[in-house]
């Protein structure tokens, strides 16, 4: 009897699953892409740019992208959002980011730099090319999403301020303009909000600098225009709306572990093992799913980023 | 139109935020994540509905209006209505009845652990809230059914302690209704 042990397919040509079930979807989608291109073309360029949501031109797929999991539609990402600048609620952003001006906008980078600098949002799209980043998105609340996110790598931009030998963290702030975030009346967290990396993790191949989803410019919500996404850490690390990018030789103070430091750590990798004081880490519910599903290690990308933290006792650096 | 006659009202009152709530689920109103809007919502209106029943005697008092007390046990049962919901939301939606969890949940998490003593404390008073049973009390059931001010102070900390950030907006706007309701009792028993 003879028992074939290796597939007569090779598997580069099987179609992947998500692929093929979301045939339909992708239609859809590009039909939309095309209605939006078509809407892009036709409003000067600053007025789709400030609303957000204007089609992207030039970006690849990356290979660095999680492949195999169903996307969540556009409605979840943009309308089941944490971002305080706008309110507590879920359904605040949405709500309340309307005034919000992504547009003119520009960037400070300095510190531990070679070459410190204001940069443009324009500067950066010309730099650096686009890629679509398919990534989860776990929140320390207990739920996650698969968020088609396109940027580039935040490695990219650090080269190209030339990091000196001192530099060893990256400090991240927000935007802070009351007069169009009506979240920061109330001091539900030490604004401006304020996040950071150690520098190998922000020089980390998977660690980005996104500045649309689903092809298209970030809405208000999504932390537009110009972002951090670090797919393996609680979805608060990825601060959104940044203004400035500090190289720091200490530890950064991030907002959330000024507000409640025994609850919130610097590094917030995601961890099953490890529990929030209020949540179970254990398990989470993928938005559009009811029952909870096992939570990952690393949120799934350990096998990329654990050697991050060989020796580090993640029970103490939560 | 006594309040006898006005309880239909108070009836329908109070299945108003759940007539809502129906609504949403049935129409897609809710957000991505539904199980948690619905928690919210059902402990929302269990501590509101817990408040309306505790300032029953204070309006009773302070207004002279006595007839206002035949209202009381349909609000506490009412409040106790929305406490199962809440509950149950989080037993049979958010875990799914695994019971593993819930058991962590109920020693690790403090929040859990005073929310559920809540329940605990209104459970007896819900079930001795017949005629029969207050006869068959007598003095005792209203010393029993002080307890309530216990699970009301319960829901106002279960609320403090799962707010996110320093947002203490919503369990001072609660605690401090509370504390008004109390001091009005104070004021009436020291006198």
């Amino acid at each position: 009897m003879l028992i074939r042990t290796t597939p007569t397919i090779p598997t580069r040509e099987i179609t992947d699953e998500r692929l093929y079930l979301d045939r339909r979807a992708f239609i859809r989608a590009s039909v939309g892409v095309a209605a939006a291109g078509v809407a892009g073309a036709l409003l000067p360029f600053d007025e789709a740019r400030a609303q957000g949501g204007a089609a992207l031109a030039n970006v690849r797929k990356s290979p660095l992208s999680t492949t195999g999991e169903k996307l969540n539609p556009l409605e979840d990402i943009t309308s089941y959002n944490n971002y305080y600048e706008f309110g507590t609620d879920k359904s605040d952003p949405r709500a309340n980011s309307g005034r919000f001006k992504p547009a003119p906008w520009t960037v400070k980078i300095d510190g531990e730099v070679g070459k410190p600098g204001d940069y443009t949002l324009e500067d950066l799209l010309q730099r650096f090319p686009l890629e679509e980043r398919i990534y989860r998105l776990r929140c320390v609340e207990g739920w996650s999403m698969v968020i088609p996110w396109v940027g580039f790598p935040l490695r990219d931009l650090l080269k190209v301020v030339e990091p000196s030998a001192k530099a060893k963290f990256v400090e991240f702030t927000t935007v802070q303009r009351p007069s169009e975030m009506p979240g920061l009346r109330y001091p539900v967290l030490e604004w401006p909000y304020r996040e950071g990396l150690r520098l190998d993790e922000a020089q980390h191949p998977l660690t980005i600098m996104a500045v649309g989803l689903y092809g298209k410019t970030l809405l208000n919500q999504n932390g537009a225009p110009l972002r951090l996404v670090v797919p393996w850490k609680y979805g608060f690390k990825s601060i959104k709306s940044i203004v400035r990018i500090r190289l720091t030789t200490g530890q950064p103070q991030t907002s959330w572990n000024l507000s409640a430091p025994e609850e919130y750590g610097f590094y917030s990798n995601v961890n099953p093992q490890v529990d929030h004081p209020r949540w179970s880490q254990a398990r989470e519910r993928r938005l559009g799913e009811f029952l909870r599903r096992e939570t990952l290690m690393f949120n799934g990308y350990g096998d990329q980023v654990a050697g991050l933290y060989r020796g580090l006792d993640l029970k103490r650096n939560f | 139109m006594t309040p006898r006659q006005a309880k239909p009202i108070i009836w329908l009152l109070c299945l108003t935020p759940l007539a809502w709530l129906v609504y949403r689920v049935v129409s897609g109103r809710l957000s991505a994540n539904p199980i948690d809007d619905i928690t919210d919502f059902t402990g929302q209106w269990s501590l509101r509905l817990l408040l309306v029943s505790l300032s029953v005697t204070p309006i009773r008092r302070l207004a002279g209006w006595n007839g206002i007390i035949q209202w009381r046990r349909l609000l506490g049962l009412f409040t106790f209505f929305y406490v199962c919901l809440h509950l149950s939301t989080y037993v049979v939606l958010d875990q799914f009845f695994d019971p593993t969890s819930i058991v962590a949940d109920i020693a690790k998490r403090r929040y859990i652990t005073v929310g559920l003593t809540g329940f605990l404390i209104l459970l007896p008073l819900a079930i001795t809230s017949t005629t029969g049973w207050i006869r068959r009390l007598g003095r005792r059931w209203q010393r029993l059914h002080r307890f309530v001010y216990l699970a009301a102070v319960c829901g106002v900390i279960h609320l403090l302690w799962i707010v996110k950030g320093d947002d203490l907006r919503e369990p001072a706007l609660y605690g401090s209704i509370l504390a008004v309701l109390m001091a009005i009792r104070a004021y009436y028993w020291t006198r």
